[in-house]
């Protein structure tokens, strides 16, 4: 239970850390942003990595954690694939108009 | 919790990395490094869980890796800037659907091994997590079929919609209060309530024009967060929480200032396609006469032009054209004119996605300016040209009360001395709103594929020159 009181109260703090941290972000960046934070939601990959180690003799939760590993993959090195992709286009631009 | 000390400094380190990783996008001349920041706290968060000594078969958990790396970056690498959006809302569907299977394996796990484990907190976690990522992964998936027009962008409308919405989320929350008082016994409601989640994403979103997807993907990745973060709770794992929760607040955040940008809330977004059928009769109103004019003609009045702002939209993403938009711009300012791109929050199908077009075709980001500050300037503007832009600039909103975007911020183009419209046809834009604009009396259409059309006047430029 104390575990639970401290999880909950790191989690009221995130959110209101997560309030502040993009208050104030210019427009141009609100599509890379989305798919930054995006990538970072794929953060649920943990939980699948341990859904799918523990070795319990079920084969119905090694295929559901496997199957969990996979698409959160998929959602983490997308994201920050395409995130950077977006964004390299900005270091371009700003390299041009020195 | 499950794991050493040396696992769990791990997780604040990468908690850390997040949070600077999220500060650093939000700033142009810091977003790539803060990407990089952010990803490698993923990377410390993954290796430190591949760590805990709990688990002990790693061949899924690397062909999983293998599958998905492959998927993710075979996608990532082969998207078309153009086609961004909807690729990032397909990722943020498989996020949401890890969230879903993670709940679904770690209770199948409890039940079959430790039910006593199994409190009445646990089970609202992984109703949470399972349900919200359900819920995000069908929503992520016609979102995504919308903007790829793989199916209508219109509002697809069926009677008793709403009270059909309604009641699957009261049986889910009802399920969800019953799973939460008898863990054990209510496997088969858990399962329905997967049925439902899915159900949910796919009904909550196909009311809502395509138009809106932007909004709505902002809002999915945030529920994706909020998923992440209910299953960090039923594993009790901190980075999971912290991670999900920051994703989760800052997307509801974005969510909210997108809807600024529109003049609308959030609920309005959501809902307002229940309206549409009836506001669709008022809006085929709009009569007129559409004067087109061909490249000749428009070379000459840009020729003479002093001042141009240009306003991109969909269109130009769709037809590359922003290379040779950029070109135009080079040669109006060679001929002595001033050129100013004039970039509307919600043009295209995502924020910021005209920024992201025209930064790739460098165009210097002194000359992007936004709706409140060219407004003002904008009857002394000499020739406002319009390329594939239609909803944010249609006079509509300001005009017309019975108009869907009524009261959304536009660009007011019609209010240049001149006007030119690139656009392939007379069709409606992607709200599916008849756009006054084309038939008022400074107005010019030039009909096209946008490429083509601004290629043919850039060639006008360089013969002149």
């Amino acid at each position: 239970m104390e575990i639970l009181m401290l999880l909950l109260f790191v989690f009221v703090l995130a959110i209101f850390l997560g309030f502040e941290l993009i208050s104030k972000v210019p427009s141009q960046l609100h599509t890379p942003l989305m798919s930054g934070s995006n990538a970072i939601s794929g953060i649920t990959i943990v939980a699948a990595i341990i859904a799918a180690g523990l070795d319990d003799g079920s084969r119905m939760t090694s295929t559901l954690g496997f199957l969990a590993v996979t698409v959160a993959t998929i959602n983490v090195v997308g994201g920050y694939m395409v995130t950077n992709r977006m964004l390299s286009m900005f270091k371009k631009k700003d390299g041009g108009g020195k | 919790m499950s794991g050493s000390i040396l696992i769990n400094l791990a997780y604040i380190v990468a908690a850390v990395l997040f949070i600077f990783g999220l500060k650093m996008l939000g700033k142009a001349t810091t977003a790539p490094l803060g990407n990089l920041v952010s990803a490698l706290g993923m990377l410390l968060a993954i290796v430190a869980t591949l760590l805990i000594k709990d688990i002990v078969s790693y061949k899924l958990i690397f062909a999983g890796f293998i599958i998905g790396g492959a998927i993710g970056a075979i996608a990532a690498q082969r998207v078309k800037m153009t086609a961004m959006p909807e690729m990032v809302a397909l990722f943020n569907g498989f996020g949401g659907l890890a969230s879903l299977l993670v709940g679904w394996s770690e209770y199948h796990r409890a039940l079959n091994f430790h039910p006593e484990n199994l409190d009445a907190f646990t089970m609202v976690a992984t109703y949470l997590a399972v349900i919200i990522g359900g819920i995000t992964f069908t929503g992520s998936l016609i979102a995504f079929a919308k903007l790829a027009e793989k199916m209508t962008g219109k509002p697809i409308l069926f009677k008793a919609q709403k009270p059909v919405n309604a009641g699957l989320l009261a049986a889910a929350v009802i399920i969800l209060v019953m799973g939460a008082m008898a863990p054990a016994s209510t496997y088969p409601l858990f399962l329905i309530a997967i049925l439902i989640a899915l159900a949910l994403g796919v009904l909550a979103v196909i009311p809502i024009g395509g138009a809106d997807m932007p909004v709505v993907i902002s809002l999915l990745n945030s529920y994706s967060g909020i998923a992440a973060s209910a299953a960090g709770f039923v594993i009790m794992n901190n980075v999971l929480v912290v991670a999900g929760c920051l994703v989760g607040a800052s997307g509801i955040i974005l969510t909210q200032i997108m809807c600024k940008a529109m003049n609308r809330s959030l609920a309005n977004v959501l809902f307002s396609g229940f309206g549409a059928t009836t506001t669709a009769s008022a809006a085929g109103a709009v009569q007129g006469e559409a004067k087109p004019i061909t490249a000749d003609d428009a070379y000459y009045i840009l020729e003479a032009a002093r001042s141009v702002i240009v306003v991109p939209g969909y269109g130009m993403a769709v037809a590359q054209a922003q290379h040779v938009v950029r070109e135009l711009g080079e040669m109006l300012e060679k001929n002595g004119c001033e050129v100013k791109y004039a970039i509307h929050p919600v043009a295209g199908r995502m924020p910021g996605h005209m920024n992201v077009l025209l930064a790739e075709a460098n165009v210097p980001y002194e000359q992007l300016v936004e709706p409140p500050d060219v407004n003002p300037i904008m009857t002394t503007i000499d020739v406002a040209i319009v390329i594939g832009a239609n909803d944010v600039v249609n006079p509509a909103a300001r005009e017309d009360e019975t108009s869907p975007i009524y009261g959304m911020p536009i660009i007011n183009v019609d209010e240049a001395k001149t006007c030119f419209v690139l656009k392939r046809s007379m069709a409606s834009g992607f709200a599916g709103i008849e756009n006054p604009l084309f038939f008022k009396e400074n107005t010019r259409m030039l009909f096209g594929d946008a490429k083509a059309s601004v290629t043919a006047l850039v060639a006008q430029f360089k013969d002149a020159g």
